[in-house]
């Protein structure tokens, strides 16, 4: 098991805080996902664990590892950056593929396909697409 | 420079990150921008086109409203999940965009579905409308609204 006897009171105390809210923000997402009704309301929960569930353990990270090193260490907001980046395209395309099998399923409460017209229009000029 | 460093951008976030990552040395300082500069260029073979960005006090005017309104989406998402409010729906939106960069519509998907309790599902580039999955929808109209004077006014002083 790690040790961190070198952590000031204060530090200690901080990061104590910052970890406990950032792991029960992203429990609250966690639990959205079997309190919540249909897929679409379900995909928003996770996105507290990615927003400030990681904002508050990475600033923890940075308040424990700035007092350690007795420097400023600032390298987690690249991990800030990057699932801020990186999470929407996940969300996008399990979102995306639910609403393609609700479509093709013919589904009640489902917009239908904003490009359904514009496509018909494309099959003119390629009459070899399928 | 311009055929040297065909995106200045993205080679000064490469450097960064190398820096950032692997620590302030001299030998890495230099290690990192040669990455950067060829790394960067590796983009001249997808034909990307070089984002048209007008630095102003715009783009932190944009962050800050971006960073608070996670923090408040996160504790109104939280109290649907934890409370589940009796008047609570969700619904599809359709969003008129006036954006037409495409990097200024990325920086819009990013932006939307970061933010808890709103997801940025299809764009439609012919109509111009976006399909957006709203948690706690009350009015359609008011969050088109809402979407249009917070984010889009802003990126569309940024992306020119």
């Amino acid at each position: 098991m790690i040790q961190a006897p070198d952590l000031p009171l204060w530090a200690a105390i901080a990061v104590g805080f910052l970890v406990l809210l950032g792991a029960s923000i992203t429990l609250i997402g966690a639990l959205g996902l079997l309190r919540l009704r249909n897929f679409y309301e379900r995909i928003h929960p996770p996105t507290l664990g990615s927003t400030l569930g990681t904002g508050c353990i990475l600033i923890a990270s940075m308040i424990c590892f700035s007092t350690l090193h007795s420097r400023p260490m600032v390298h987690e907001v690249l991990i800030a950056i990057f699932v801020t980046l990186t999470t929407p395209i996940t969300l996008m395309l399990l979102a995306r593929a639910a609403l393609y099998r609700d479509r093709s399923e013919g589904s009640a409460g489902v917009p239908q396909d904003l490009e359904s017209v514009s496509a018909s229009d494309i099959q003119q000029f390629a009459p070899d697409q399928p | 420079m311009k055929r040297l460093v065909p995106f200045p951008l993205l080679a000064l976030a490469l450097f960064v990150m190398w820096v950032l990552l692997t620590g302030f040395s001299p030998g890495h300082i230099l290690l990192g921008a040669v990455v950067a500069l060829l790394v960067s260029r590796v983009m001249l073979t997808l034909k990307a086109e070089p984002p048209r960005i007008r630095f102003s006090m715009a783009i932190v005017r944009l962050a800050m409203l971006v960073l608070a309104d996670i923090i408040r989406s996160n504790v109104a998402v939280a109290r649907i999940v934890l409370f589940r409010p009796a008047g609570q729906r969700s619904g599809f939106i359709e969003f008129p965009t006036e954006l037409r960069d495409p990097q200024a519509l990325a920086a819009l998907a990013i932006i939307i579905t970061a933010t808890p309790g709103t997801l940025w599902l299809q764009h439609d580039a012919q109509r111009h409308l976006v399909l957006i999955h709203v948690l706690d929808l009350v009015d359609e109209a008011e969050w088109i609204a809402l979407i249009k004077t917070r984010y889009e006014r802003l990126l569309m002083e940024i992306f020119v």
